[in-house]
């Protein structure tokens, strides 16, 4: 078995992935927010200094947030609180983990700081998360030490269609190792651009070694649900619940829609009266240097 | 017999798993007429706000708090924390079942998360005489600050009850379905039948 995925660092990392499955973890941006989204029912937060959405419209370089707005939420509410630092920036990581704060982000949806490697989240006692498009990526970033796998969707876009991409792509492709002699899996390896040792777990175990989370473009009840059918255990909601122009009632609807995810009545009696979501981008009118899913390997 | 398992949020599977190794029966419990079908309750970790938020958006909250003062109940971390009769850091409403004060992340943050072995009990010693240490897993743990005389601990860690019991009602603040053992939960299920 791979060290990576025993161990008590690991089995203390995941298990508090666990303990976030069926749940919802939105996007804040200072104290109120935060407020809102644990008062809706949020199992956890994510401070960020400016939502993917304004990041994309305000260009410029996207960095951890300041320590001072970090701090504030963690005051402010009683559940986790993540936060993210760029890819490879692992100085903006020990600062993120000497706050204390409970699960780090590292996030294709700020400026990456190193084109070339990630973090070795090995060397960290906080847990990481990261950004997958397939099953290649997740199983780089779980062999680095990533505790939690997301999909990486395609950040601030109110646009569902690349999380869906990238969550079928994972679970075709672990579908695809089930059926794989094991003599073939070294090959696979190979193609895959993974460790051996995880492969070989995938194959045996049919799923992640780590919990799987979606995220990405979910402006809606029905797109976290639509998520959830396709394997993610929980979902991420950046930009939708605060650019939408009725943020308490939609984070609500989000947290009701996770939990009944295979209640299709309960979800459309929570979807009502929720007003406008956030607008969203066609994703084929997006440059390819726009694309934020595009950054990490 | 089936034994339910509150799925509104939080570590359902690993439960689920325990209790199919065990070759019992479980159910996700999400409405309130599924309460009558089940001989006991385990209320899994995960968030005690969003739990309580859902249990009132869902109209389990006063069925369940009825269910948990005389059927057979597990609380684990967050569960436990819905049983005590008072919660603290911050103070929060509860079930009221256990006449426990239990202090919510009162270890301190994830980084303050810790695997340890746990001291068995008498009550605990009277169901397993297996000399193998029960493994404690405690993530961002509540800590039980107070309880009273009629309870009974269950296992112990650094001289604080970890796990109690009194009559059809069992507390954890650490996660015993994170690890290879199913020993605690045949105890849960030995108050079931």
């Amino acid at each position: 078995m791979a060290n990576h995925i025993v161990g008590t660092e690991m089995k203390l990392k995941t298990g508090l992935a666990e303990m976030l499955k069926g749940g919802v973890i939105m996007d804040v941006v200072n104290r109120e927010q935060a407020i809102i989204a644990e008062k809706a029912g949020a199992v956890a937060v994510m401070a960020l200094e400016r939502v993917p959405s304004d990041i994309r419209k305000e260009g410029g370089v996207a960095r951890m947030s300041p320590p001072e707005i970090v701090e504030e939420i963690m005051n402010a509410v009683s559940i986790p609180v993540m936060a993210k630092c760029r890819i490879g920036h692992f100085a903006e990581a020990m600062v993120l983990e000497s706050l204390g704060v409970d699960y780090i982000d590292e996030s294709e949806v700020l400026t990456p700081a190193d084109e070339q490697y990630h973090i070795d989240k090995m060397d960290f006692k906080t847990p990481f998360v990261c950004g997958a498009r397939n099953l290649g990526e997740a199983l780089r970033r779980i062999g680095e030490g990533a505790a939690m796998i997301r999909t990486k969707g395609e950040a601030g876009s109110g646009n569902i269609v690349e999380a869906v991409r990238h969550l079928r792509t994972l679970r075709s492709q672990i579908r695809r190792l089930t059926t794989l002699g094991s003599e073939e899996l070294m090959n696979e390896a190979k193609e895959l651009g993974a460790p051996l040792a995880l492969v070989q777990w995938v194959a045996r175990e049919g799923k992640l070694p780590v919990p799987n989370f979606a995220a990405g473009g979910i402006a809606t009840p029905a797109d976290a649900v639509l998520a959830m059918y396709l394997g993610a255990e929980s979902v991420f909601v950046g930009s939708g619940i605060f650019k939408s122009s009725s943020p308490e009632k939609l984070a609500h609807a989000i947290v009701q829609a996770t939990t009944h995810y295979q209640n299709p009545k309960i979800v459309a009696e929570c979807s009502k009266g929720l007003g406008a979501p956030m607008r969203g981008l066609d994703i084929h009118q997006l440059k390819a240097e726009e694309r934020l899913s595009e950054r990490g390997w | 017999m089936k034994v339910g398992i509150l799925a509104l949020q939080g570590a359902v599977q690993p439960h689920e798993e325990k209790l199919k190794e065990l070759r019992v029966e479980s159910v996700q419990v999400r409405y309130p007429e599924q309460l009558k079908e089940i001989r006991g309750i385990i209320l899994p970790g995960g968030e005690s706000t969003t739990m309580i938020h859902l249990l009132k958006l869902n109209q389990l909250w006063g069925p369940l708090k009825e269910f948990v003062q005389t059927q057979p109940t597990w609380g684990i971390c967050a569960g436990s924390i819905l049983l005590a009769n008072e919660v603290t850091h911050p103070s929060q409403e509860s079930l009221n079942a256990l006449e426990i004060t239990v202090e919510r992340n009162s270890y301190g943050r994830q980084n303050e998360s810790f695997i340890d072995t746990l001291v068995a009990g008498e009550t605990w010693k009277t169901f397993s005489s297996d000399p193998k240490p029960i493994e404690g897993v405690f993530i961002r743990a509540p800590r039980i600050k107070k309880w009273s005389s009629n309870i009974q601990v269950v296992f112990e860690h650094r001289n604080e009850p970890v796990m109690v019991k009194k009559n059809h009602c069992l507390a954890s603040t650490f996660h015993p379905e994170l690890t290879d053992s199913s020993l605690i939960h045949k105890y849960f299920l030995t108050l079931c039948r």
